[in-house]
């Protein structure tokens, strides 16, 4: 078919731009406005269609469920679209440079997805018998292998679900440890700029935490730590590299004093992307570490989970590591479930054995590597921070003096007496089209900035970003407040008001009828 | 290395901006006595050819569910997942984003947390859920400490004999470092109303919350209403716990039956068996006690414009703001895992959750009443949903082998879940799902005979 141009006009009119007519529908050309589902259906529709069932004997005993569930059904195409248009109003790393620091927004390869989809790895359950999912038992244990000697560490335990969960585990196995020994110990060290989960955890596990304050240079105060340590202190809990980007030299002084005065050393593990390959935790004195698969070994974050911590721990903790873990008979690879006799495992974490659909991944990734692009992996993760901090150390405020590891920390002394804020700037970053960095956090840094590369970052994207927020920098400077005050103007929403939802939590919702009843 | 943009000159490059001869520098901060020089002792990289034929021959090395007669369920539920969910949970702006710390550019998933919210609470017959937790069995731990906050002084849990095996060694790990007590009742698969009345004797003053599972490990539903009441007079919170929340198309909610706070595992809903994770706890409770409750929440708000948006909400719970003093030590929820839910349960909707968890229900009943016909197997289920336990008159572990070999997967042996327990010897756990056709029934049975 011949396409018939007559009379369709090929050419552009200039258009004023700021005359922008409302539209009728509200959506914008491609940014469409997308109303709840319990907005656009109702209790009757379905997108599924199944089997006719007749009439049959029940056996719910009394227990049926009679009053309307209020669940909204869509077809399928609606339902394709609803979430196809939600989408479209999210940033992934797959839209655009992450530099979210202390989470590792690195790529996530779909080798992986696509691997983890195979039938004979996802459609697997965990109570079938342990003779119909060797293979699982295997892979298991070869990520293990993988896992211990990136650390060099003699044990494992892949159970825990998350970083924070993996802290947990780590923290349960020192406790477990000191009670098998009869040593009551109550206090855990952890420093100011630890990850906010440290100080929870170790309450969670009993213990009364005891602040370490940092050195102005962003190091762990050494001799703070020792004046800390004592007869009723458990252990430390120390992020290596730390949450300032920056590398613990001191860390083996630190393990030392610590074993010496009788505790145990964990290590937080988030930043081991900084190091893999070029250093291992087990030769640091570490007894417990754990690895965020979604971190270092690129699993999904997936919108805020599912995580997965895995804890590499040392000879004196691996007997106290949680339940299940895999051990070889002469008949094969089999699943430890429960405590046997003389067993000094804390327990279990979890129900069933972790996070199977993340161990495929994780080791898809490994595997995709091996020991000399996990070892590039560091070095480019590492470069690329290197290479921010020294082209906008002359623009903004680095936190610290001198080189960075994985991540480069800026504090807000560049934006003194602008009138704009870390906030500011970071909302600013979103109409430039990138995701703003980790704000305010690491505490001990005022207002700052934490931003974290990752190596699959290409030298053009860095380039475009430093060459934005130079620009941006400047314009702070320049007394151009309104771009940052107004921020984000090229984003689908504005900002929006926290202090609105804590107030009045609206946390469902309710038909109009209730609503209005409510008010 | 096909993940890493750089080349040589990048780097070259980079490295003369940053002022260093070589990227070895740049890691010079490590102690030299321990910075590693040379590669560690693993395989170099492969290509995605490679790497995906190592991956099908761990596969290979499994037997998956749909090659098989399929009755394994006790706390994971092989149901059929519409191929929507698993295109939408793909979308890289889900699969790809964080948590939703810049709500500006992050409404898609705080938009679908809120209808989930929405849906879990509805469907657990709650006022308010979470955004998610890690799995059901975390959930089960993070509720018994929570209502040890709620009633404040009042520190045991008395925990079910149905409670799946699990759950109680997890609620009992995440207890044990706490001066928490946890009374956990033996399991009694015969009699599951003689447990709950034991369970009610045993209520004291010192009683925080008392904690029973529907339909529980072996099955059996329970009527919480008679015993919601027993627990409140004495001043107690019920925790209810779902491990098949499918059931609930079909089975009065624990929060219309009176419980105050409902944990659920959420997998049967858009998620996969995966051999045991990630999966998805679900968390409801009473709006009187939001603010105790574990976990991230999406609320509703507006933005500078007016116009109805989501952000991350009541954070001043969450350890990174309240560090040692949070309610939790959770950082994660299992956002992907509640995005599959929410698609799969918008493609039901009501009508076709209703409709399929009565179609489990069908299921199950024709399997009861084909194992009735048996000799050497005892039913012990009068109310149940799609699961059910028998008594046979051998062992089950060394029998489900045999099974296996047919291309049987006929269950789960309790005695897998209570090794040290002589009474679980001969029970099989049985579940029948949408995805059990007539036939497997069928086979099941013809092996059986055969078999006892």
């Amino acid at each position: 078919m011949v396409m018939n141009r007559q009379g369709r006009p090929t050419s552009v009119e200039t258009v004023p731009t700021d005359q922008r007519p409302d539209t009728t529908s509200g959506h914008r050309g491609l940014v469409h406005e997308e109303a709840l589902i319990f907005e656009i259906g109702d209790n009757a529709h379905t997108g599924v269609d199944l089997e006719d069932i007749g009439t049959f004997e029940t056996s719910l005993g009394g227990l049926e469920r009679k009053e309307p569930i209020n669940l909204p059904g869509l077809s399928e195409p609606q339902t394709v679209r609803h979430y196809t248009r939600l989408s479209q109003k999210n940033y992934g790393i797959d839209s655009g440079f992450f530099p979210l620091g202390s989470c590792t927004m690195k790529h996530n390869p779909r080798l992986n997805e696509k691997v983890a989809r195979l039938p004979g790895l996802a459609d697997i359950h965990p109570l079938q018998p342990e003779s119909t999912v060797q293979g699982a038992l295997q892979l298991m244990e070869d990520l293990a292998h993988w896992l211990m000697t990136l650390t060099g560490m003699p044990a494992v335990s892949l159970s825990p679900k998350a970083g924070a969960h993996g802290e947990l585990c780590g923290i349960m196995a020192i406790r477990a440890a000191l009670e098998a020994r009869g040593d009551a110990r109550k206090v855990i060290l952890v420093p100011d700029s630890a990850h906010g989960t440290n100080p929870a955890t170790a309450a969670f596990c009993g213990y009364a935490v005891k602040s370490i304050p940092a050195t102005k240079a962003g190091h762990v105060n050494v001799a703070a730590v020792k004046a800390a340590l004592g007869p009723d202190v458990a252990g430390i809990m120390l992020t290596n590299p730390n949450t300032c980007g920056l590398f613990e030299r001191d860390i083996i002084e630190i393990a030392d004093a610590v074993h010496e005065a009788g505790g145990l050393f964990y290590c937080d593990g988030a930043n081991f992307n900084a190091i893999v390959g070029r250093v291992l935790p087990g030769d640091l004195g570490i007894d417990a570490m754990h690895l965020n698969l979604h971190k270092t070994f690129s699993t999904p974050h997936g919108g805020g989970g599912p995580g997965s911590g895995p804890v590499v721990f040392s000879e004196a903790l691996a007997p106290y590591a949680p339940l299940p873990y895999v051990v070889r008979t002469k008949d094969g690879l089999h699943l430890r479930e429960h405590p046997e006799k003389d067993d000094a495992s804390f327990g279990r974490l979890v129900a069933f054995h972790g996070q199977m659909g993340m161990y495929v991944r994780a080791l898809a990734y490994m595997l995709s590597h091996g020991s000399d692009g996990l070892r590039q992996v560091a070095d480019d993760a590492v470069l690329n921070a290197n290479y921010i901090l020294s082209e906008l150390k002359d623009f903004m405020t680095p936190a610290f003096e001198g080189r960075c590891m994985h991540e480069a920390l800026f504090d807000d002394r560049f934006l003194k007496g602008t009138g704009v804020t870390t906030l500011d700037f970071a909302k600013a970053m979103i109409d430039e089209g990138f995701h703003p960095m980790t704000m305010y956090f690491p505490l001990v840094v005022q207002g700052a900035m934490l931003i974290e590369p990752t190596e699959t970052e290409s030298k053009a994207t860095l380039d475009q970003f430093i060459a934005s927020m130079r620009a941006l920098a400047a314009a702070a400077k320049d007394g151009d407040t309104h771009r940052f005050l107004g921020a984000p103007f090229y984003a689908p929403w504005k900002r929006l008001d926290e202090t609105k939802a804590a107030r009045q939590p609206v946390l469902k919702w309710s038909p109009p009828a209730a609503q209005e009843a409510a008010e | 290395m096909r993940y890493l943009p750089h080349n040589d000159a990048d780097r070259q490059a980079m490295l003369s901006a940053i002022g260093a001869r070589s990227i070895d520098e740049l890691f010079q901060v490590i102690p030299e006595a321990v910075r590693l020089k040379d590669l560690l002792d693993l395989p170099l990289h492969k290509s995605e050819l490679e790497v995906d034929r190592i991956f099908r021959d761990y596969a290979r090395q499994n037997i998956p569910a749909a090659e098989h007669a399929f009755f394994v369920g006790c706390g994971a539920y092989r149901h059929h997942i519409p191929a929507t969910v698993d295109y939408i949970i793909q979308r890289g702006e889900f699969l790809t984003a964080y948590t939703p710390y810049q709500p500006e550019i992050a409404q898609g998933t705080l938009q679908y947390l809120f209808e989930f919210q929405t849906q879990a609470a509805n469907l657990l017959g709650c006022d308010v859920a979470n955004a998610s937790m890690y799995d059901g069995s975390t959930a089960c731990g993070e509720a018994i400490l929570m209502a040890r906050r709620i009633t404040r002084g009042r520190n045991k849990a008395i925990v079910s004999g149905g409670l799946h095996a699990h759950y109680r060694a997890v609620s009992k790990t995440m207890m044990k470092y706490s001066d928490k007590d946890l009374v956990c009742f033996d399991p009694s698969p015969d009699d599951p109303e003689g447990d709950l009345a034991r369970l009610l004797d045993a209520i004291d003053d010192a009683t925080s919350c008392v904690v029973i599972q529907t339909p529980d490990m072996f099955g059996h539903l329970h009527d919480l209403r008679p015993i919601a009441e027993a627990v409140h007079a004495k001043g107690a919170l019920l925790v209810a716990v779902v491990t098949e929340i499918v059931s609930l198309g079909a089975v009065m909610s624990p929060g219309e039956m009176g419980a105050d706070i409902v944990v659920a595992e959420g997998q049967g809903l858009g998620n996969g068996l995966n051999f045991g994770g990630p999966y998805l706890g679900l968390f409801g409770t009473r709006q009187k006690y939001v603010r105790q409750m574990p976990g991230r929440l999406a609320g509703e708000t507006t933005d500078a414009d007016g116009k109805r948006g989501f952000v991350l909400t009541l954070s001043t719970r969450e350890q990174h703001i309240r560090r040692e003093k949070a309610t939790s030590n959770i950082c994660t929820n299992s956002g992907l895992c509640a995005l599959a839910f929410t698609v799969h349960m918008t493609l039901l909707g009501e009508a076709g959750l209703r409709k399929l968890a009565t179609l489990n229900h069908k299921r199950a009943v024709t399997l009861k009443n084909a194992l009735e016909t048996l000799p050497g197997v005892e039913v012990l289920n009068s109310r149940f949903f799609n699961e059910i336990s028998v008594r046979l008159n051998q062992p089950a572990a060394p029998l489900l082998e045999k099974l296996a070999q047919r291309k049987i997967l006929a269950g789960v042996p309790a005695s897998r879940l209570y090794p040290d327990d002589a009474d679980m010897k001969n029970i099989l756990i049985l579940a029948a799902t949408e995805t059990v056709h007539d036939q497997d029934i069928d086979k099941l049975i013809s092996a059986l005979s055969e078999e006892l």
